[in-house]
């Protein structure tokens, strides 16, 4: 670092903590959501006497199909509930329904673990919204996401039989036995730091310049803590965690920034768990760790420009550059700076994180059965390099597998090179920018992004609350999820089908240090090969001119 | 067959020929990654056409164009040659398959020396006919030797020229339709329908005409398009994201379809794309070429996933034949009579034991031997082995000399009025417990001694299991022998298992076993009781000289029946995985470099630094190969692109080496070679390219 750096030895000793809590935690809390499923005759014969059957094992479509479920009706329920919350109570500030295009983007947004915002919460969201709407989004959204990590990981443990498990019933544990529990611990926590928790409407105080200043308030601490820990990042307030009431203390930043990653960090160990795959689900988390770690790197150098425009002042420089990474790894999308005036390397890193497809941790559970995805595509590729038909974890990887783990890499890929493309030809969509040049660009291609990896974090500058933007990152963020889930499922459906493959010195082993660098370069090489084109005309034209002062 | 045309001109020449005749848009579509470049080199023709048509042609443009036609026509040829091998050796087959007139017999006549003989043309033939074949005729059709013994010549189908011996009942009774009858007669009958006959598949399979693509093949293949589709949506989108670009650059310019066209070819997976299909037939063909015949090319595939190998000891681990091991003499007296005796009982013995103890003699006593050779001489009668005395020897100089089964050479002895010692007589059950065969030699009647047979483990075949071990694999040894001679030549000969006084089911039960328990199981076998368990495993391998019910089971045949050949197989199939993979690892990796390439060259306008300079756009700053223009840059990457196809098609053909090692030894090598070597392979060979055009066509571009 030169002497100029803006990072001081504070800082690295809070980035050295930060690591070790997220390797020490994420095994206990591992153990904790293992737990949280063991099953319960009482409970079932309870859920039995009101018609729920938590019991009866799922095959991979009727999986499918209960999610599929659960996902509509959510949204539906969300949509109707923000297009109405303007005669509904809870809301003491009058505030009126939301227009269709914003309501369903907005309930499409939290169905998805998406939460990308096209509102500001403190001006278009009641708090029965926010509460019954989207605070119940916020939970099951990543239950859900954890529920097909459980299937996946069912199907890799068991051999011929259709089943995957029973959807309700993970719904059912991991809500409640385990998100709920440590968000309310979290939630009290934050309100010790003084994140706002009432029901009261807004405040109007006089500022020593004598103007009116409305604070708003609400009940934001039990919305932030599932908002960070269920990797969700739709804040409260329309800054989000850059809000004084949403994230007030160092302390607070401190443990926002690891609750982000605490489940997806987990889910890796909880999957080689329940797989009987220990040793790889420790390669996975590995995996995820190096590229966090390195994306990270990249971000500080970049950051060391010190720019402080659009950044927080109580956190500064350095904390804004790990959160960008962080949210951006994680699919939280939540943010305490400006991603808009992040370096443009800084924004290119934080953008080529969610095109790799979330899976850096990535979002809890789509982090790892996308990462698994991915394991899979390496397994086809090595293990035709080493003279067998390519297996993953004793399963034969065909052509069926191929398809699916082929629509589950590319489809998001697909959707943002599309879309990005839709965007620049729409006078509409381009007039939304805020900068011309290749930072517009990047303004667009980092909705898009955000959208389709279902992330949410947004680099701000573009103005998407239109029926253009809306729509489109609407189908964008649907495509995005089931077009990811499906195929993950289809597969699970397929392995759990299959017999086991007993393991031999031929075998391509799925745990060595090898196979690590090789996941790695795959995900690297697809990544890259996929958005370095786009990426060189919006971050990549932005960096090299920097030095030269020229703007277009 | 084992006479294959090698890389003969004509072969070649009928490649070149076919590679323009594939350029049929049917035969394009097949293979998705190739029909994109089709249609590119097409619409960039027809471009240029147009500007022909408008005098105003682009040199950069005919030249790119001309180069995605020569993508194309690589891949053909790649293709056409891997097929042209086997045709030329269907070509070969079917000169065997000359129409004969086949002479047909009556049911009854079956035995009789003079039967009544009615003609037929071997192609009217039908399943069930009984054929008469005597020495000097063709076997009309694949059959079943139902009468008598004959020796066959199966030159035709097997290049080896040694007759093999064709008899009724028993594990040799098939015959393959095309072959020669050398000796004897015998009657057949027809068990195939001409057209459907063993040779008429082997051609089919040989010219690929009935080539499946496999499941590995196919799922490759998929994803291919996967990779092909996304890069679809790269280019597709490009024109849009670099008119943005120019129109906020405040220029008026635009993508080129020949830079579109050839971004595209070089991004999509032409490398392996073009050469996939070849791999696939040079697999099937380098099984040709060790003489075994894959009737599925998923047969193939699955013999590099066999994991667990059932080997029959005899003719696999063992040499077939017993050999003397040693020569005990009953008391030290008796050793020089007993050597004499020995000695002179197999020196005219033929068998291989008998040859095998006059080696042993030579080899321990040859002084003593040298002057019995002499003695021997003419007086030497030799009486050879009957399978009512079970003994053979020699008469001379008015002594017996015997040598044969204990019991048979006691109860000779004792009818001489001698006695055979009770130390000698344990002596021999000690080695037969031991799985050794003792072997009594006696002159008159007077026991003399012991020679011990044994079954002898073939020299390099303890290595070849250890390095099948090292590959994962394992290897289960099936003997009729007792468990104790089992153990002892399991542990001589390092097998992992073996099954002692195996039987069919036994075989078959240990298949399913395995199977059950996940793995995929190889073995070879030739009897009819062999059949059940070549068709439950998934890798069965007849012998030729087997039972037609053993060569229907299998999914391949051995046409030489040499039981090593398992171990052969294995190891085509893993190569063949390799190929594929090593090759489409390489073909990715190459993108990387092609970015580089011409990424910089299409976008060398855009946000200029300089706005007197058209070329001074800031993404100059990518070229980090310092190519010599944007025009020679793309064409440069267009050219590598094609002229690797030819460059691997030898890699295609031959397949990468195999090394026998664990997986991860495998698969590190590879990975450098194929991964690290296939980013780097193309920033020097576009460098080098682009050189080359410079001082070539420097200006004209």
């Amino acid at each position: 670092m030169p002497w100029s750096s803006p990072y001081v030895l504070t800082n690295w000793i809070e980035l050295a903590v930060f690591f070790v809590l997220l390797i020490t935690l994420a095994p206990l809390l591992a153990r904790w959501l293992i737990a949280s499923i063991k099953p319960s005759a009482s409970e079932a014969s309870c859920f039995a006497s009101l018609g729920v059957d938590l019991k009866t094992e799922m095959n991979w479509k009727q999986y499918s199909l209960a999610l599929l479920f659960i996902h509509l009706i959510g949204a539906g329920f969300l949509f109707l509930l923000l297009l109405t919350q303007g005669s509904l109570p809870l809301n003491p500030m009058h505030i009126p329904g939301m227009s269709w295009d914003l309501a369903l983007n907005t309930a499409v947004s939290f169905v998805t673990n998406t939460n990308w915002q096209a509102y500001s919460g403190e001006s278009q969201l009641s708090y029965l919204s926010q509460m019954l709407g989207l605070g119940v989004q916020n939970f099951l959204s990543a239950a859900v996401g954890i529920a097909v990590a459980f299937a996946l990981a069912r199907s890799l443990a068991r051999e011929k039989t259709s089943e995957l498990g029973n959807f309700w019933f993970d719904l059912w544990r991991v809500t409640t036995r385990f998100l709920l529990p440590m968000a309310a611990l979290f939630a009290v926590f934050l309100i010790s730091q003084g994140v706002v928790q009432s029901f009261d409407p807004y405040v109007t105080a006089k500022t020593i310049e004598g103007t009116d200043q409305v604070i708003p308030l609400g009940p934001a601490a039990s919305q932030v803590a599932i908002k960070q820990l269920g990797t969700n990042g739709g804040g409260f307030f329309g800054v989000n965690s850059a809000h004084p009431f949403e994230n007030p203390t160092p302390l607070s930043n401190f443990l926002q920034l690891l609750a982000i990653l605490l489940i997806p960090a987990a889910i890796p160990l909880v999957f080689g768990r329940m797989s009987g795959h220990q040793r790889h689900g420790r390669m996975l988390f590995g995996v995820m760790l190096g590229l966090f770690t390195a994306t990270l790197a990249g971000s500080l150098y970049f950051e060391n420009m010190a720019n402080m425009e659009g950044k927080e002042v109580r956190f500064g420089v350095f904390d804004s550059a790990l959160w960008s990474s962080v949210t951006t790894v994680a699919s939280n999308g939540s943010v305490n700076a400006m991603h808009d005036s992040l370096m443009p390397g800084t924004g290119g890193l934080a953008m080529f994180n969610m095109q790799l497809g979330e899976i850096v941790f990535g979002g809890t559970g789509s982090g790892l059965y996308g990462m698994v995805l991915f394991a899979v595509l390496t397994v086809f590729l090595c293990g035709l390099m080493v003279g067998r038909t390519p297996e993953y974890l004793g399963k034969k990887i065909g052509g069926r597998e191929v398809i699916a783990t082929s629509i589950g890499i590319l489809l998001p890929s697909l959707l943002i090179l599309g879309f990005t493309a839709l965007a620049c030809v729409v006078p509409a969509a381009l007039a939304a920018r805020t900068n011309s040049g290749p930072h517009g660009f990047s303004e667009i291609l980092y909705a898009f992004t955000s959208g389709a990896a279902n992330n949410g974090s947004a680099f701000g500058g573009l103005s998407v609350n239109s029926v253009f933007y809306n729509v489109t990152l609407s189908i964008a963020m649907v495509l995005g999820r089931f077009g990811v889930i499906l195929p993950v499922l289809f597969i699970a459906g397929s392995f759990a089908k299959q017999k086991t493959i007993p393991p031999s010195a031929g075998t391509l082993s799925s745990t060595s240090v090898t196979f690590a660098l090789l996941l790695v370069g795959v995900i690297l090489i697809v990544g890259a090969l996929t958005f370095i084109p786009a990426l060189t005309l919006g971050p990549i034209v932005e960096h090299l001119l920097l030095p030269t002062g020229k703007k277009f | 067959m084992a006479k294959n045309p090698v890389w003969t001109q004509e072969i070649i020449l009928g490649a070149v020929v076919q590679s323009f005749v594939k350029l049929h848009p049917k035969t394009q579509f097949r293979n998705f990654v190739m029909f994109c470049v089709f249609l590119c080199s097409l619409g960039l023709t027809g471009v240029v056409l147009v500007s022909a048509v408008q005098r105003n042609i682009s040199a950069f443009e005919c030249n790119t164009a001309l180069w995605l036609w020569f993508t194309v026509l690589f891949a053909n040829f790649s293709e056409a040659l891997s097929e042209g091998r086997g045709r030329a050796q269907a070509e070969s087959l079917r000169k065997t398959r000359t129409q004969g007139v086949a002479r047909i017999i009556q049911e009854a006549d079956i035995g009789c020396a003079t039967p009544h003989v009615t003609h037929k043309s071997s192609a009217e033939l039908v399943v069930g006919d009984l054929a008469l074949c005597e020495s000097g005729d063709l076997i009309p059709g694949d059959g079943e030797v139902i009468w008598g013994i004959a020796a066959i010549d199966e030159s035709a189908i097997t290049g080896e020229s040694a007759p093999v011996i064709r008899e009724s009942g028993g594990d040799r009774s098939a015959v393959t339709g095309g072959t020669r009858v050398s000796s004897d007669r015998i009657i057949v009958r027809i068990t195939q329908a001409p057209g459907d006959s063993f040779v008429d598949r082997m051609i089919k399979l040989v010219e690929g005409a009935s080539r499946q693509r496999t499941p590995n093949e196919i799922a490759l293949s998929i994803l291919l398009v996967g990779l092909t589709i996304v890069f679809i949506a790269v280019i597709g989108t490009l024109p849009i994201f670099f008119g943005y670009a120019a129109t906020e650059s405040h220029l008026g310019s635009h993508l080129s379809f020949a830079m579109l066209a050839s971004l595209l070819v070089c991004l999509i997976p032409t490398t392996i794309g073009g050469l996939l299909s070849a791999i696939g037939i040079s697999g099937m063909d380098r099984l040709i070429q060790r003489n075994v015949i894959a009737k599925s090319g998923k047969a193939v595939e699955a013999a590099g996933d066999v994991d667990v190998l059932l080997l029959d000891k005899t003719g696999t681990i063992t040499l077939g034949n017993r050999m003397a091991s040693r020569i005990v003499a009953g008391s030290p007296e008796s050793e020089s009579q007993l050597t004499r005796a020995a000695y002179l009982s197999s020196a005219s013995d033929d068998t291989p034991e008998g040859r095998s103890i006059v080696v042993l003699l030579k080899n321990s006593k040859g002084k003593e031997v040298l002057t019995l050779n002499s003695e021997a001489g003419d007086a030497l009668k030799f009486v050879p082995f009957s399978a009512r005395t079970r003994m053979s020897g020699a008469d001379a100089g008015g002594s017996e000399y015997r040598k044969g089964a204990v019991d048979a050479v006691r109860t000779w002895v004792e009818s001489k009025g001698g006695k055979v010692s009770a130390g000698l007589l344990q002596l021999a059950d000690q080695m037969a417990s031991q799985g050794s065969t003792p072997l009594l030699v006696a002159q008159d009647n007077q026991a003399l001694g012991v020679i011990e047979l044994k079954d002898i483990v073939k020299g390099g075949i303890r290595e070849r299991f250890a390095q099948l071990r090292k590959m994962g694999i394992r290897t289960v040894m099936i003997t009729g022998d007792n468990p104790k001679t089992a153990a002892a030549i399991a542990a001589e000969a390092g097998v992992d298992d073996f099954i002692a006084e195996a039987t069919p089911e036994m075989k078959l039960e240990r298949i399913r076993k395995e199977q059950k328990e996940g793995h995929l199981v190889a073995m070879i076998g030739d009897g009819t009781n062999d059949a059940p368990a070549l068709a439950q495993a998934d890798v069965g391998i007849a012998m030729n000289t087997g039972t037609q019910a053993a060569r229907e089971a299998g999914n391949m045949v051995d046409l030489e029946s040499n039981p090593t050949k398992l171990i052969d197989v294995v190891e085509i199939g893993k190569q063949l995985l390799m190929t594929r993979g090593s090759l489409t690892t390489f073909s990715i990796a190459n993108d990387v470099a092609k970015y580089f390439a011409i990424l910089p060259a299409l976008f060398i306008t855009l946000y200029p630094l300089n706005p007197e300079d058209a070329r001074s756009g800031v993404l100059g700053a990518l070229d980090i190969m310092k190519l010599s223009s944007p025009e020679s840059a793309i064409l440069s990457a267009v050219i590598f692109n094609a002229l690797i196809i030819v460059a691997l098609i030898p890699l295609a053909l031959k397949g990468v080496k195999l090394i026998s090692a664990s997986a991860d030894v495998v698969l590190r090598r590879n990975v450098w070679i194929y991964g690290f070597g296939g980013i780097i392979a193309p920033f020097v060979g576009i460098k080098a390219i682009d050189i080359i055009i410079g001082s070539f066509l420097g200006g004209a571009l």
